[in-house]
């Protein structure tokens, strides 16, 4: 049972890293906490299984469909939110807190839209096939889950650490005012993590979506709790740090079910979180912000 | 679309008039006390749509013996004390035959005494405490309980998959889900099947694998469920998922069709009990179903059902006697006739069991009817009969 209660660790802690890769990317760059996250994760869900179930779209299709509409609310929040606020040189609360605005209006949209019931995608859509290796049952889709939180953290590291982009990035996540001293284009950059944050969480809602076929307004509130978590954990704005962050909760919280009392769970992993956090204040990957904009 | 449809509608405190009585009938008043405002009024509610559409069904065909029943609805708001005013009300100042209600046993407790002295039949359809009948010989109620339906479930699939050890799995934050939970674990203490292990989850959770990974390491015959339907679809799925192929065992929340168009074939081969449930075949439920729909625009549901057999009962009853108009007389004919009604229902076949006399008080009458017991079959309810 000990090889399952792994696998089952490693899927949900993906789920995890998977929803708080974008979630700590615009911290990163942007130094904003967007708490519409958690929303924009529940838009990609609708938007693949309006896809699938109203234009009978293949999964990729639908998939692609959800990043672009995800990854649109996204740049619109930027555009039509964050950037009037940086504009006003507005206090870094003032930002979070604007984006629960948005949280809760996309919610109420989707509740308007489609009732406060639980949506599924239609059996067929979902990836058959299940892989049994010595009695550890995984299906295709935990192991698509696993694959692709890997490999998008993969990606982003690569292009934040080798990439012409990923240097202007950290430039602006180091100083922006100097970014736009040294003529790199901190708006659009600005337009474009916020852009693709929201898209990784539109794949996420629809992997998760799919993962656990249950569908609702409200289903991104639960996880953008976890995500906070996670990126604390990790360090605030460390793509490595949500990987790790993420499976770390997965594990602490699939282990304290099976070992301890499923009353346990979040207790066990909000317990343990405390106290790394006691130890490293700033996450595991986390330096000691000095900076003060 | 009568006339009288949004009058209906807009009384909830009020008088209302189900249909004018043909000349020289009398109106046979029958007193509502349900909670049609505040939190329990999401029982009271269907329980007082199921009497009107039974009430209007008889008066359509010609009333009982030629007699329109006349419904004097009250609000009881679901609080002991307004339950005593409304009893009061009815009984000394509209003068009905009886009552049905309240909603809440316990404004049962407190406003059943008041029926029982006045000598005035109260019907409760939805009092599912210990020791309501106790109050007095008027006191009636047609609810059956959890604890009436659960040990029939478990001993029905126990029988059926030679059961010899289950694990049990509910949801902790949800006071239905725990007093599902505490049923069983009664009926499985009582049964004597050991309980290889007790996990919990709360509102809201989408991932139950590693509650599910214990459970398959104990090697259960079967799981023992006391869910909401939203749950209970992802937990036989992912069961499925993790190679658990025992059987399940489900509470009051799986009895929901479309929990099994969810779970699809993972859900065949489930155990559910219900004292009702809209996909019992007999042609009376079914029309019941349809009626409500069509009157009502929603789905009904047990409240609904039961409220419906209990205005039946009592037409039944009233049918059995002559209406003088000595209230105190017709009362009293009323009563004596009530135990003897048999009526085959929405909820299926029901008669009344006398309660056992309490210090040598003669005691009310409790429900004798037998529940639904359902296999799922191909995703679909089918009546369990037996091996």
């Amino acid at each position: 049972m000990f090889a399952q209660q792994l696998a089952n660790a490693l899927t949900l802690g993906s789920v995890y890293a998977l929803f708080a890769l974008g979630f700590t990317l615009v911290f990163g760059v942007l130094a904003v906490i967007n708490l519409s996250h958690g929303a924009v994760f529940m838009v990609g869900s609708y938007a693949a299984l309006v896809l699938v179930t109203r234009f009978q779209a293949p999964l990729w299709l639908a998939l692609i469909g959800a990043m672009l509409v995800s990854g649109g609310i996204g740049l619109l929040v930027d555009v039509l939110i964050l950037k009037p606020l940086r504009a006003r040189n507005a206090p870094h609360l003032i930002p979070m807190i604007a984006t629960i605005g948005v949280a809760i209006m996309l919610t109420s949209a989707g509740q308007g839209l489609f009732g406060a019931e639980i949506h599924r995608f239609p059996e067929e859509t979902l990836p058959a096939g299940e892989l049994v290796i010595a009695g550890i049952h995984l299906r295709a889709l935990e192991i698509g889950i696993v694959a692709v939180a890997f490999a998008l953290m993969a990606l982003l590291f690569v292009v934040l650490r080798r990439t012409q982009l990923g240097r202007a990035l950290r430039a602006i996540a180091e100083s922006p005012k100097a970014a736009y001293l040294l003529g790199i284009n901190v708006e659009g950059l600005f337009h474009l993590t916020s852009f693709v944050a929201a898209a990784l969480g539109g794949v996420a809602g629809v992997l998760i979506g799919l993962d656990f076929n249950a569908i609702t307004p409200q289903m991104g509130q639960p996880i953008l709790h976890k995500g906070i978590a996670v990126i604390i954990l990790g360090g605030m704005g460390d793509i490595r740090g949500a990987l790790i962050g993420g499976l770390f909760l997965g594990f602490a919280e699939v282990m304290s079910k099976a070992y301890l009392s499923s009353q346990m769970g979040d207790a066990v992993a909000f317990g343990l979180l405390f106290l790394i956090l006691l130890v490293r204040p700033s996450g595991l990957f986390g330096r000691v912000l000095e900076r003060k904009a | 679309m009568t006339p009288m449809k949004p009058l209906l509608k807009s009384l909830a405190i009020a008088t209302v008039i189900l249909a004018a009585a043909p000349a020289g009938a009398a109106n046979l008043r029958i007193g509502i006390a349900e909670a049609l405002s505040g939190g329990a009024a999401q029982y009271g509610t269907p329980i007082r749509n199921g009497m009107q559409l039974a009430a209007e069904e008889i008066n359509a065909k010609g009333g009982v013996n030629g007699n329109q029943l006349q419904l004097v609805i009250e609000d009881e708001q679901g609080k002991k004390e307004e339950a005593i005013n409304v009893f009061k009300k009815l009984i000394f100042q509209d003068k009905v035959l009886m009552i049905f209600g309240p909603t809440l046993s316990n404004s049962m407790f407190a406003a059943g005494p008041v029926a029982n002295a006045s000598k005035v039949v109260a019907f409760g359809t939805s009092n599912t405490a210990n020791g309501i009948t106790d109050i007095g010989p008027w006191i009636f109620r047609n609810s059956v309980m959890e604890s009436d339906v659960l040990p029939v479930t478990v001993a029905s699939a126990v029988k059926h998959y030679g059961i010899k050890k289950v694990a049990v799995i509910y949801g902790n934050d949800d006071a239905f889900t725990k007093s599902g939970y505490d049923v069983f674990k009664a009926v499985l203490a009582e049964q004597k099947i050991p309980v290889t292990t007790t996990e919990t989850y709360v509102k809201g959770d989408v991932d139950f694998k590693a509650q599910l990974t214990k459970i398959k390491g104990g090697e259960p015959d079967a799981i023992v469920c006391s869910c909401l339907a939203e749950e209970a679809a992802n937990i036989i799925l992912q069961a499925r998922s993790l190679g658990l192929r025992a059987p399940f065992i489900g509470g009051n929340g799986f009895n929901s069709p479309k929990l099994f168009d969810i779970s699809k074939l993972a859900g065949d081969g489930t155990f559910v009990g219900s004292p009702w449930s809209n996909a019992n075949p007999a042609p009376v439920n079914q029309n019941f179903v349809a009626a409500y729909k069509k009157k009502f625009g929603a789905e009904p549901n047990q409240f609904a059902a039961q409220g419906y057999d209990a205005m039946y009962t009592a037409a039944t009853a009233l049918k059995s006697i002559k209406i003088t108009d000595d209230l105190a007389a017709d009362r009293q004919a009323l009563r004596d006739a009530l135990p003897k009604v048999t009526l085959n229902g929405a909820t299926g076949p029901f008669k009344f069991r006398p309660a056992a006399p309490k210090a040598g008080k003669p005691g009310g009458f409790d429900a004798d009817q037998k529940p639904f017991i359902y296999i799922i079959k191909g995703g679909k309810f089918t009546l369990y009969t037996g091996k």
